[in-house]
């Protein structure tokens, strides 16, 4: 049953922030430190979505998430690689066989200032070209404006357009300010039928923190106890480093469960974090730290 | 789908997959004697008797360290130096410079934060996360609070003069060490008093390190005199007639027994005693804030906490929800040794303490009650309680009136504002309360009908040295923190 939107599900943002306080005061050392760092590598999205984006670039990133660290062969793959729909096809060949999803942003990406009709049609061309997974992002107008209904619809309408892709579902909750609006738009895009939330485009800051992750994570958690499906969490933007991507492990663990520790229910939208992850691992093992010159960019 | 089936698909597994690697704070950065003397006039001392009594560590069963017994002949001699203290130095010191020695003390305190916290959690059994990031911090803001009050008294009271009691004899408990002895010897330095304070007999370390540091601080001999020792010491201190002020925080029990004590005679008292407070959950509460808040007001120091949220009241049509939401989070919830950082509930004080609480859950097994347990493993030695729900339970049972004071939280439902306020009130105690809504003229309304001393709203457990603590009805007499606390060291006339 869809639940009526306009009511709220209140978010005390004192008490969020209160018990991220708390993940930060968790302390990982050894054996559970590597097992970490490792899942967070395999949950990153290497991405790059910017206006400069060429074949060159792409292909590049493609290289980077085939071998991240070549020289030690233990160093597990990323789940996936984010790019404009028009590298979709370079991606799918350049990935071909490696198990690497390949997502694309569509619906006129970052704004969705579009026709619903051509952002429809644009996640139908990336889907066509090959991408598995479909980051969409929502009409924050129609939202802040109180037109959940059109949110919504726009979501459902994307994710029959998605076919058999994935859908990730946008919040951009650096424009929507509240938690309780970061509650609201979860609910409605999990009851639209996204396979994902997700926080951020990466344009607006702020993008992904840790208490707006954890209202969402909350989201997921009442909707899996309501209906028994389990919908997958996405932070994206602004998470650089190792210790922040283990705090946000340790509040997936104790918000989730096992379950959600796993690339196929969470990941990391970043691209400098898969380096930082992979100096870490490096230091885990043979206790020193190289150089970042050690360690090649994407 | 059937309910079992529902609930069976949907219990999240957390104790799978990943757990942390134990991360403890060493026990090596902390020198420990094998065995302490009195304090007495800015001076170590032996004890007339020549007794002593170990504390052990309750996570290990381990003796930390001998303390000394004081009888009644150390408390005349502490009395004594404190009274010499006072008349002599204390009270004709001006205002501006005592201020400089009770900030001295808080900046020594600071510097040495993690020392104190490492103790704290040795002698006590509480987890060092909180002794590191609530109690030793809290301690050190009471210090710098007080101090500045130092040479402002007046302006605390404006019309009066107030001038300091003299010698104030203060017994403290075992759930908050340090923390008690700040709440007791910050305001009376402050005032112009001198001080005679008896720890808490399983918890004596870290008052004893104190005295070191104040050692240090050079504050003129006798303004602060420790004096270790159980129940015998303190009615010492309440009986003595040279002592002209006390300040006693534990059980009601006792509470009652200084009471009579203090009865016809002109001496000052404040007593901060039990507690058995509500958290009350409406259903347009911030559910998946308030468990936290519930986990905090009822887990935190393993519930050794007076003003603990030890009943959990919850409206009707959320209650099935929130109590699923309540027993996900205890699942997360590590049990164990006190000094590693990842521990959320330490040990329990004492096996005195321990075997009172399991008298409780044993009663309650007995009169039909429900009792949820959380999964996880205990150490073999020491003394542990599984954080526990009680369901099956009526405002009757002696378990929702009496202070259980360890991990233990009741529950009951309730249906309006009105029964909700009648359940929370239907209690000797008055010490504190918590109202979860997203409504703010309801946190007013039903907030301003509770008869307690303090109120959080979709908070629980939030402790400032600006703000009065203190009960109504059996919970105690007078306030301490802000400028309610000074006021019962001063004379206002």
């Amino acid at each position: 049953m869809i639940p009526d939107f306009k009511q709220t599900v209140p978010i005390d943002q004192i008490g969020v922030e209160e018990r991220v306080a708390r993940f930060r005061t968790r302390s990982i050392k050894k054996e559970s430190k590597l097992f970490a760092l490792k899942l967070a590598l395999r949950m990153v999205d290497l991405t790059t979505l910017e206006g400069m984006d060429s074949p060159g670039k792409v292909r590049q990133l493609c290289y980077k998430a085939l071998y991240p660290h070549e020289i030690d062969p233990e160093i597990p793959q990323v789940a996936a690689i984010c790019v404009y729909p028009n590298h979709v096809k370079l991606a799918v060949e350049t990935l071909k066989g490696s198990g690497i999803h390949v997502a694309s942003v569509a619906t006129s990406f970052p704004s969705g200032m579009g026709r619903l009709e051509s952002r429809i049609d644009e996640v139908k061309y990336a889907v066509e070209e090959g991408a598995d997974e479909i980051d969409m992002v929502i009409s924050r107008w129609a939202f802040l404006k109180g037109d959940y209904g059109y949110v919504y619809d726009e979501i459902a309408a994307i994710k029959e357009a998605c076919g058999p892709a994935h859908l990730k579902v946008i919040l951009e909750t650096g424009e929507l300010e509240t938690y309780d609006n970061v509650r609201k738009a979860s609910d409605i895009a999990m009851y639209a039928g996204a396979d994902f939330i997700k926080t951020s485009t990466g344009k607006i800051s702020p993008a992904a923190t840790m208490p707006v992750t954890l209202v969402m994570l909350g989201a997921i958690r009442d909707y899996y106890i309501k209906t028994g499906n389990k919908v997958g969490m996405k932070p994206a933007g602004g998470i650089r480093d190792s210790k922040t991507a283990l705090h946000y492990l340790v509040m997936v663990k104790e918000t989730l469960g096992a379950d959600w520790l796993d690339p196929d229910l969470f990941r990391f939208g970043a691209s400098s974090l898969a380096n930082d992850l992979l100096m870490q691992i490096i230091k885990q093992k043979t206790g020193h730290y190289q150089s970042p010159d050690y360690f090649s960019i994407g | 789908m059937s309910e079992k089936e529902l609930t069976t698909r949907q219990s999240l597994r957390f104790d799978e997959l990943w757990s942390y690697d134990p991360a403890p704070e060493s026990p090596d950065y902390v020198k420990i004697k094998e065995q302490y003397q009195l304090f007495i006039d800015g001076k170590f001392q032996e004890p007339e008797s020549g007794n002593y009594f170990d504390s052990v560590n309750p996570s290990n069963e381990e003796v930390l360290a001998l303390f000394a017994e004081a009888g009644k002949k150390d408390v005349d001699k502490a009395v004594a130096a404190a009274r010499k203290a006072h008349n002599g130095v204390w009270s004709k010191m001006p205002a501006k410079e005592r201020g400089k020695y009770i900030y001295r003390i808080a900046r020594l305190l600071q510097e040495r934060a993690r020392e104190f916290a490492i103790i704290e959690s040795m002698d006590s059994g509480k987890p060092i996360r909180e002794s590191r990031d609530i109690d030793i911090p809290q301690v050190i803001a009471h210090f710098f609070y007080h101090a500045g009050w130092a040479d402002k008294l007046k302006y605390a009271f404006p019309g009066v003069d107030p001038k300091p009691l003299g010698v104030a004899g203060q017994i403290i408990p075992w759930n908050f060490p340090l923390l008690m002895a700040a709440w007791k010897i910050a305001p009376a330095l402050a005032t112009g008093n001198t001080v005679v304070i008896k720890p808490a007999e399983t918890t004596p370390l870290s008052a004893l390190k104190l005295a070191e540091l104040i050692q240090d601080a050079d504050l003129p001999p006798g303004v602060v005199n420790i004096v270790t020792g159980a129940g015998e010491t303190g009615m010492e201190i309440v009986r003595h007639p040279d002592i002209d002020k006390i300040a006693f925080t534990g059980s009601t029990e006792v509470g009652k027994i200084i009471q009579k004590a203090m009865a016809g005679t002109d001496r000052k008292y404040t007593l901060e005693l039990g507690g058995k407070a509500a958290n009350i959950i409406f259903d347009d509460a911030p559910v998946n804030q308030a468990v936290e808040g519930i986990v905090n007001g009822i887990f935190f120091n393993q519930g050794h906490v007076c003003c603990a949220g030890s009943r959990l009241l919850v409206q009707e049509g959320i209650a099935d929800e929130l109590v699923q939401k309540l027993k996900m989070r205890m699942e997360t919830l590590i049990v164990g040794d006190p000094l590693d950082k990842n521990t959320d509930i330490g040990a329990i004080n004492s096996k005195v303490q321990l075997d009172r609480i399991l008298g409780f859950l044993s009663e309650s097994v007995e009169s039909d009650q429900r009792i949820y347990q959380t999964k996880c493993d205990l150490p073999e030695k020491g003394y542990w309680c599984r954080p526990t729900l009680v369901e099956n339970v009526s405002q009757s049972h002696r378990i929702v009136q009496e202070e259980v004071f360890g991990p233990v939280l009741t529950i009951q439902t309730f249906r309006t504002p009105a029964e909700a306020v009648s359940l929370t009130n239907n209690t000797p105690y008055g010490l504190s309360g918590g109202v979860w809504t997203d409504k703010g003229s309801k946190i007013f309304k039903v907030g301003k009908s509770i008869r307690a001393g303090v109120i959080w709203a979709n908070t629980f457990n939030k402790f400032d040295p600006t703000s009065p603590f203190g009960g109504y009805k059996e919970s105690g007499i007078g306030r301490e923190g802000g400028i309610h606390g000074l006021s019962p060291y001063l004379e206002l006339s």
